[in-house]
């Protein structure tokens, strides 16, 4: 019971903090401590809770076992890492992405596939491509190339869509602007659509991003080799190491933060001069 | 010497809306001429046949001797639109720089044309700016500058000052006059201001609506050096209500 109340006072007493904090620090470093503040405030939080309420190992185990795990079965973390995030969603993610730019590219000069394929995409990224997992393992194997493949076809249509939508976006000044320059197909791609483009071509990688983690997770539920993160969920779970269980959900959830930080990096660099990026 | 001829030419675009019928005009070398009448008159449609932006459907013209798409193909206009239309992602100096670049210019010539267009413009030290950064007026003259760039003889100016205020617009108006003068080019503006035109053309084309045609061509007998002044004086004053009445004489 003392460990529940604590858990309350804990919970007051740092959100007390983090208030004066946001008050008094300046906007930059309130933007970081402040998220940093509240993240070990709920870690803690729960840690006194499992502990005070005697919370069952199965349902959910203490935040300090899941980071002893951490570091403990760091290894073997690490080869499920790149099993699945390196090999499979990184692969599928490029692969995926860099497919639907280059048939975008092509569909921005033929309004016959333009036609064609939009509709078409818009359906299949409605569709829940994992299902299409198992189907996915008969053909390429148990290997991480089937993970791969289902990430492709997971990104492949919404990056599409982006794309079209990117390759479009010129305004008729523009164009005739271009025209009157005498300017060639290329010169018009290179100088013109391509850096239009820019802004959702970025916005089309950053909601692949989970997508590939799903599908290259999600994946490994339907066969896989005896490594990856999918896979050890899988296992783990049977054999009621939630711990581990825990961990994996860990490396993929600061994988996928990391991915996502470095596209908004790379956005903010590549499109400073969108209304939305503009300081 | 023509720089620009019309013979007989109209355009109709789809669903029979006639936009241009049966216009005749020729226009000599360092001329600089207006085109004025209501919307709907097809004096941004006769520019943007000239700049072969728009195909007629009929009737014949010439652009420095050549078809519109010869002249076109030769770069031989500098367009302004109504908007700046400079892209975002380039400098100013990058936007006036794109048509040196298009035309594979080398970076060190293209440097210094573009430092001199600009500063032509009086946008010297704003050329590291992003188009964002500056004023509607500032982004209309980078917008001029980028057509001065690459020095083609004819320069096509679709309501370029349309939507600034009076004061920005005197300024610009007043330099578009000693830019005209210093560089001897051949100038086709369109405009919707009786003042713009009369202060600054050696010829005013009023047109008139439905189908789009040309009501009358007006010279302008005032003296090619034109201090704001000007428009005060009498003369000024005549030009300005010939226009009104050739205007007002076309809609019907």
């Amino acid at each position: 019971m003392m460990l529940v109340v604590s858990a309350f006072v804990l919970w007051a007493g740092l959100w007390a903090l983090n208030i004066i904090l946001a008050r008094r620090l300046s906007e930059q470093h309130a933007r970081i401590a402040v998220p940093v503040i509240f993240g070990l405030t709920l870690v803690l939080v729960v840690e006194l809770m499992v502990r005070g309420l005697n919370v069952s190992f199965v349902i959910l185990p203490k935040p300090s076992e899941m980071v002893v795990r951490l570091f403990t079965s760091y290894e073997m973390l690490w080869e499920d890492f790149a099993q699945t995030i390196l090999k499979g969603a990184l692969t599928g993610y490029i692969v995926g992405c860099g497919a639907a730019l280059m048939v975008a590219f092509l569909a921005s000069w033929s309004d016959f596939l333009r036609r064609g394929l939009l509709p078409l995409g818009n359906f299949v990224a409605a569709l829940p491509v994992v299902g299409l997992a198992p189907i996915m393992v008969m053909w390429f194997g148990f290997g991480w190339e089937s993970k791969a493949a289902i990430v492709v076809s997971m990104c492949f249509f919404p990056m599409l869509v982006n794309c079209v939508q990117g390759l479009a976006a010129t305004n008729a000044i523009e164009r005739d602007l271009f025209k009157t320059y005498a300017a060639s197909p290329v010169q018009q791609l290179g100088l013109l659509r391509l850096p239009a483009a820019m802004p959702f071509v970025l916005n089309g990688l950053k909601v692949c991003t989970p997508l590939a983690l799903i599908g290259a997770i999600v994946a490994e539920f339907f066969g896989s080799p005896s490594v990856g993160m999918g896979f050890r969920i899988k296992t783990s779970v049977g054999s009621l190491s939630l711990d581990l269980v825990w961990a994996e959900i860990i490396v993929a959830a600061i994988a996928g933060t990391g991915f996502f930080g470095l596209l908004l990096i790379i956005e903010r660099s590549l499109t400073f001069w969108h209304p939305s990026q503009r300081r | 010497m023509s720089v620009v001829t019309a013979e007989g030419l109209s355009l109709t675009f789809p669903g029979d809306v006639q936009a241009l019928k049966g216009v005749n005009l020729s226009i000599d070398a360092g001329e600089f001429v207006s085109f004025i009448g209501p919307s709907g008159c097809g004096k941004t449609t006769f520019l943007r046949v000239v700049a072969d932006l728009e195909k007629p459907t009929g009737g014949e013209v010439r652009v420095t001797g050549l078809s519109p798409e010869e002249a076109r193909m030769k770069r031989a206009y500098g367009y302004v639109f109504q908007q700046p239309g400079l892209l975002p992602w380039r400098t100013v100096e990058g936007n006036v720089r794109l048509p040196l670049a298009l035309m594979g210019q080398d970076r060190r010539t293209a440097d210094q044309r573009v430092a001199s267009v600009l500063k032509m413009v009086e946008l010297d030290g704003f050329g590291n700016k992003y188009p964002w950064q500056l004023s509607g007026g500032m982004q209309q003259r980078a917008s001029i500058a980028r057509a001065l760039a690459f020095d083609a003889e004819l320069l096509l100016m679709d309501e370029p000052f349309g939507a600034l205020d009076e004061i920005v617009r005197d300024r610009l108006n007043d330099q578009l006059l000693d830019l005209w003068r210093s560089t001897q080019k051949t100038v086709l503006f369109v405009t919707h201001s009786i003042p713009e035109a009369v202060y600054l053309s050696t010829k005013i084309v009023v047109m008139s609506p439905r189908p789009g045609r040309i009501a009358k061509v007006i010279d302008n007998p005032l003296p090619s050096d034109r201090p704001l002044e000007v428009r005060e004086s009498t003369e000024f004053l005549s030009v300005a209500s010939d226009v009104r009445n050739a205007l007002r004489e076309g809609m019907h």
